[in-house]
């Protein structure tokens, strides 16, 4: 049977790690700007993280710890698969502990824990280009973010307050990084975009499919984009807390209970959760 | 003497790589050359627009009329010649020559442009706030609330109801489309507005009305203007002077009461004449 151990330390041959490397190196150099890659096949299908993955492998050493987390979650079928990708060509340590992993590699989700400085997070992206849905045209979408040509990104903000008297975007929120590119933070919610600014972590997005890896260094000033008069919003959880942790604050799910029908929230970060349940769990706070 | 506001000088825009035969002046098939097949758009066109006149550019279909106002708004590359704004670096820079980023500057600040086709002008899927919030965005406003209150007040301009400012344009008749054009193109209060064919496929009350309109704003915002019809009514209700085109080169210009009283050239006459 063939198994990981067939394969190149990281899956990927050296000179692809390295040239992925050099591509991630020039996105660290130029924040925002989407850096071109020779995108390698892998198996998994694209568009399931085949980005994020090349980028883990590519920085990856024996020494790492890892984490994936899918939608928050530590245990969807993505996670699960890209876990058992990793460590079986790898032999690293697999962790669900934010604090702990040295490499989280994420889909939708920013953790809810400080990211340190010490600390790589690696972010999934489908669609890289955030003025893909003002501009279909790659060559054009190009040429705008040369001559830093967003008038159509502030168009289709302003189409959302004219139409419906709030910006309607939840996620994949566009953002200014260091007052030059505008860049697409991946799927996240807008609720962690604030995160993204003057963080002490590494933040490297990676596309797969579209082939394209940007990053934003540590420290590096992200703004999401909003009018002088109208600030930017994040999502509002006033009043709900986490059914399972009770934890209040941070981005929860919305869940539907079965039975009475009623709305319930748990958070949408589980390793969080699971992390807070268990200390409680210790201190006797909530049983077991 | 007054400066204008506009100045062009030997404006040439040709599509082929052109021979020695037409290089030096050889007879056209007018306005192609016989030999290379070279297409001269444009040939030496030389104007000058003064403060709040409307200078009116006439000429058979292919005579280069869409070809001078879409160079003049940088849509088309020119080939040869130059161009001074007043309100660009004092009319001491050449306009032609200049960057991407230059060219855009002055197309959002000093010239609005309203196209025959209002495909080209408007997107039609966003409001018709939207549109014209589009060249106020292009020119930096950041301040939703001040851009919503220009728009609102360049809508009332055009005479478009507020309640209809939400609606995209694909949702307008053929007028409204050309009067959102039209608020569109003063959004940034323009020295220059330049108005290729826009009465063109309106009926005649709906001509009437946009007709009217342009003359208001001209007396409002003292705005001057390059207007391109093919309608001789319509540049002698409209236009102060008038330039005649044919096969690419300026062939008459003059007073439009002369140029339409009294036409010089033979090809003048005949476009009076078949008209009047």
């Amino acid at each position: 049977m063939i198994d990981g151990k067939h394969y190149n330390f990281a899956f990927l041959d050296e000179g692809s790690k390295r040239e992925i490397r050099r591509s991630i190196l020039k996105a660290v150099a130029i924040p925002g700007y989407q850096v071109p890659f020779g995108s390698r096949e892998l198996p998994i299908g694209r568009g399931w993280g085949t980005g994020g993955i090349q980028i883990t492998l590519s920085i990856i050493g024996k020494e790492d710890v890892l984490k994936v987390i899918d939608q928050g979650s530590d245990e969807s079928v993505n996670a699960v698969n890209i876990k058992k990708l990793v460590r079986e060509c790898t032999d690293v340590k697999i962790t669900t502990d934010s604090e702990e992993a040295s490499i989280i590699q994420s889909r939708h989700r920013i953790p809810e824990i400080p990211m340190r400085g010490d600390q790589i997070l690696v972010l999934q992206v489908p669609t890289p280009e955030p003025l893909r849905i003002v501009e279909p045209r790659e060559a054009v979408t190009k040429q705008m973010h040369a001559e830093a040509e967003y008038s159509g990104m502030w168009l289709y903000l302003f189409e959302d307050l004219i139409r419906y008297g709030e910006i309607s975007i939840s996620s994949e929120y566009p953002v200014s990084v260091e007052g030059r590119y505008i860049m697409n933070p991946s799927p996240i919610p807008r609720y962690d975009n604030p995160k993204l600014n003057d963080s002490e972590t590494l933040y490297l997005f990676g596309a797969g499919r579209e082939k394209k890896i940007y990053a934003i260094p540590p420290h590096t000033k992200v703004e999401s984009l909003c009018f002088a008069d109208v600030p930017f919003k994040k999502e509002d959880f006033e009043g709900k807390s986490c059914r399972l942790c009770g934890a209040a604050g941070v981005y929860l799910d919305e869940l539907i209970e079965e039975g009475t029908g009623r709305k319930v929230y748990e958070c949408s970060d589980t390793g969080f959760c699971r992390k807070r349940r268990e200390r409680r769990r210790q201190d006797g706070t909530i049983s077991a | 003497m007054e400066q204008s506001v506009l100045k062009v000088e030997h404006l040439t825009v040709r599509y082929g790589r052109t021979c020695e035969y037409c290089r030096n002046g050889g007879k056209l098939d007018k306005n192609t050359c016989p030999h290379c097949k070279t297409v001269w758009a444009c040939k030496d066109v030389n104007i000058e627009l003064y403060e709040g006149e409307i200078l009116g550019v006439v000429g058979e279909s292919g005579s280069g009329k869409s070809t001078l106002m879409k160079s003049l708004y940088f849509d088309f590359p020119v080939t040869e010649g130059r161009g001074y704004l007043r309100d660009y670096e004092g009319g001491e820079e050449e306009i032609f020559s200049q960057s991407l980023q230059q060219k855009k500057f002055i197309k959002n600040h000093i010239m609005g442009m309203v196209y025959q086709n209002p495909m080209l002008g408007l997107k039609m899927d966003y409001s018709s706030a939207g549109n014209i919030a589009e060249k106020l965005i292009a020119a930096g406003h950041r301040n939703y609330a001040r851009m919503n209150d220009r728009v609102t007040e360049l809508l009332d301009a055009v005479e478009i109801l507020q309640s209809r400012k939400k609606e995209p344009p694909k949702n307008f008749s053929g007028g409204m489309q050309q009067r959102v054009q039209i608020s569109k193109a003063l959004a940034n209060n323009p020295a220059i507005l330049l108005l290729d064919e826009v009465t063109t496929g309106l009926d005649l009350s709906v001509q009437a009305r946009v007709l009217e309109l342009i003359r208001t704003i001209r007396q409002k915002f003292h705005i001057s203007m390059l207007l391109v019809s093919h309608d001789l009514a319509v540049i002698r209700m409209l236009a102060d002077r008038t330039i005649v085109m044919l096969d690419g080169r300026i062939i008459e210009q003059g007073l439009t009461d002369q140029i339409l009283d009294d036409p010089q050239h033979p090809y003048t006459q005949q476009l009076v004449h078949s008209l009047l």
